[in-house]
């Protein structure tokens, strides 16, 4: 079950200069939203990415290092492995409206949630954050749903101008009781938490850290007491108040704690 | 556990005492203090640190550790932090952990039988209970040459060597994969060693993906562990319990009470638990310990001494 199963790149989707969408010939139809797999291209590494569609098997991946731009470069019908699906997705709360916020290429796994939202009849909003409108991923996936869509960027060129986490106040003047679900850079997770906590709205958020094993085993993950890969990567907003790590420090691969890069 | 159990199931390794017969085994989640405590409060009888060297290793790149149907293969290539960022975590771990009762062992490795002194000099500045040197590693003996645990006299070079930068009773983690692992068990406890840990994991095998021809481990090769080595992880602590007189932490596939039990009755102060944490999570050391305690009640057993060594008449 766990050793990588390899398969061909069926489409590639090129959705901003720096983030690609790509559809495996692998059906994960047991994956619920949240739960990520580890993509694997031989000869080089593997990593974690969050799943964006499982049937057939979908990742939205950003161009942020060696290994993503490689997963780049392939092209369709090459071969990648993945294995999976791993850790604790979100926990879709169907009695309240639900506002989903990505950032970068955690619109992937928005889109998966959304899509799930959709199917249970609960009233979705998707908001997008970019640092400009041509950095902006995955719009149409969300438009095809038929979701609400709250666009933001940094300088104004699209929607709102502002961070991603403006969306929330933005929904909350028209809402007075919702669930707030995130997934992207954890510099806009932190916000997001620190919004969430003082309004007290529910709220749940993908992390991301460097990974081995990916089933609980390695211990490279850890978060403060939490292992990412099972504990997560979707943590209730509750379970990451007063952590030490959560938004100042990971750990690479030696297993050593270093500061959170930033942006 | 329950606490009005007549049944004990405490153990004693080296001088120290265990709360309970389950160890963490190293390498798996020991690589920072809350996560080793969080272990421990899971119902650990001992925490086992992640194998540190003098100096920061980051490891074999990924896939690293694979599941597969007869448990993991994996070549992590040693991977930590360091011996100075380890001992850190080895004192704070140590500050968790000893108000819990249970006590820390803390792993080391080197590349040369001198810097095996120098990381047990480092690491007992942390004051761990007891100190586990890993002369077996399956994955790196490309880069050492071979294992220091496939020599009686290499291996217990590294055990003279580390016995002289310590005073923390030292475990030495021997290797299945040697012709003659009672020759190294005797050779190490002969040099000082106050314990054995046994085993490390197995071969190295190989998996390949069929699809590309190429091996699934990014270094190609790795080392077995879990259910598929027990038997043979059994077979050697028979073999090393009949011939030294020092304790010895069994480990090797064990993922059940059943399975711990029969590490006992060859003759095992305690059992070591890593795979196993893939199946069955941190819980598996509370449940191992339930099932252990279910045995020796409807058998009629109080302590594990009763059981300890029983199935050695039979060979």
């Amino acid at each position: 079950m766990s050793l990588p199963q390899t398969v061909r790149i069926r489409q590639i989707r090129e959705d901003t200069h720096t983030i690609r969408t790509l559809v495996l010939e692998a059906e994960v139809p047991e994956a619920k939203p949240g739960q990520f797999v580890m993509i694997w291209l031989p000869g080089l590494d593997e990593k974690p990415m969050s799943i964006a569609h499982p049937t057939p098997l979908t990742v939205t991946v950003a161009s942020v290092g060696p290994f993503t731009m490689k997963l780049h470069q392939k092209k369709v019908g090459d071969t990648i492995g993945w294995r999976g699906p791993y850790g604790r997705g979100f926990s879709l709360r169907e009695d309240v409206p639900a506002l989903l916020l990505g950032g970068g290429c955690g619109v992937g796994p928005m889109r998966f949630l959304a899509t799930h939202a959709v199917e249970r009849g609960v009233p979705t909003t998707v908001a997008i954050g970019a640092r400009t409108g041509s950095e902006l991923a995955c719009m149409g996936d969300f438009e095809a749903l038929g979701v609400n869509l709250i666009l933001t960027t940094d300088n104004g060129s699209r929607g709102h101008q502002g961070y991603v986490t403006q969306a929330i106040e933005i929904f909350a003047a028209r809402n007075s009781e919702f669930a707030v679900y995130a997934c992207g850079p954890e510099p806009m997770l932190v916000a997001i938490h620190r919004v969430c906590r003082e309004r007290e709205i529910p709220g749940q958020l993908s992390l991301e850290r460097y990974m081995k094993c990916g089933f609980g085993i390695c211990g490279q993950c850890a978060l403060d007491g939490f292992l990412v890969c099972q504990d997560g990567p979707v943590f209730g907003v509750e379970q990451l108040d007063g952590l030490r790590d959560f938004g100042q420090a990971r750990r690479t691969a030696t297993g050593r704690r270093l500061p959170l890069r930033n942006g | 556990m329950s606490t009005h159990s007549s049944v004990d199931l405490s153990t004693t390794l080296c001088g120290v005492r265990l709360p309970n017969l389950t160890v963490l085994a190293s390498g798996v989640l020991g690589l920072s203090h809350e996560i080793m405590a969080r272990v421990a409060r899971s119902g650990a009888g001992a925490v086992t640190t992640k194998s540190c060297s003098v100096k920061p290793r980051p490891g074999y790149h990924n896939p690293t550790i694979l599941q597969w149907k007869g448990g993991l293969i994996n070549a992590v290539g040693l991977s930590n932090p360091g011996v100075e960022v380890m001992v850190e975590e080895v004192r704070a771990a140590k500050e968790c952990l000893a108000p819990l009762g249970v006590p820390l062992i803390a792993s080391i490795f080197a590349d040369t039988i001198y810097d095996f002194g120098t990381a047990a000099r480092f690491i007992s500045e942390a004051e761990p209970d007891l100190v586990e040197v890993n002369i077996s590693c399956p994955n790196v003996d490309a880069e050492y040459l071979q294992m220091f645990a496939a020599d009686p006299y290499v291996a217990a070079q590294v055990t003279h060597r580390v016995k002289l930068n310590t005073d923390i009773p030292v475990l030495v983690k021997l290797s299945p994969n040697v012709t003659d692992v009672v020759e190294i068990a005797q050779a190490v406890v002969e040099a000082g060693a106050d314990g054995i840990t046994a085993i490390n994991s197995l071969g190295p095998g190989i998996i390949l993906d069929i699809e590309t021809c190429r091996p699934v481990l990014a270094h190609g090769t790795g080392g077995v562990s879990g259910p598929a080595m027990r038997p043979i992880a059994v077979r050697c602590v028979r073999d090393i319990c009949r011939a030294v007189d020092v304790p010895v932490l069994a480990l090797g596939g064990v993922t059940s009470g059943r399975d711990a039990i029969e590490m006992i009755l060859v003759g095992a102060a305690a059992v070591g638990i890593g795979s196993a944490v893939a199946y069955r999570g941190m819980a598996v050391f509370r449940q191992v310990c339930d099932e252990v305690e279910a045995y020796m009640e409807s058998h009629g057993y109080t302590n594990l001494e009763q059981l300890r060594g029983k199935a050695l008449e039979f060979f």
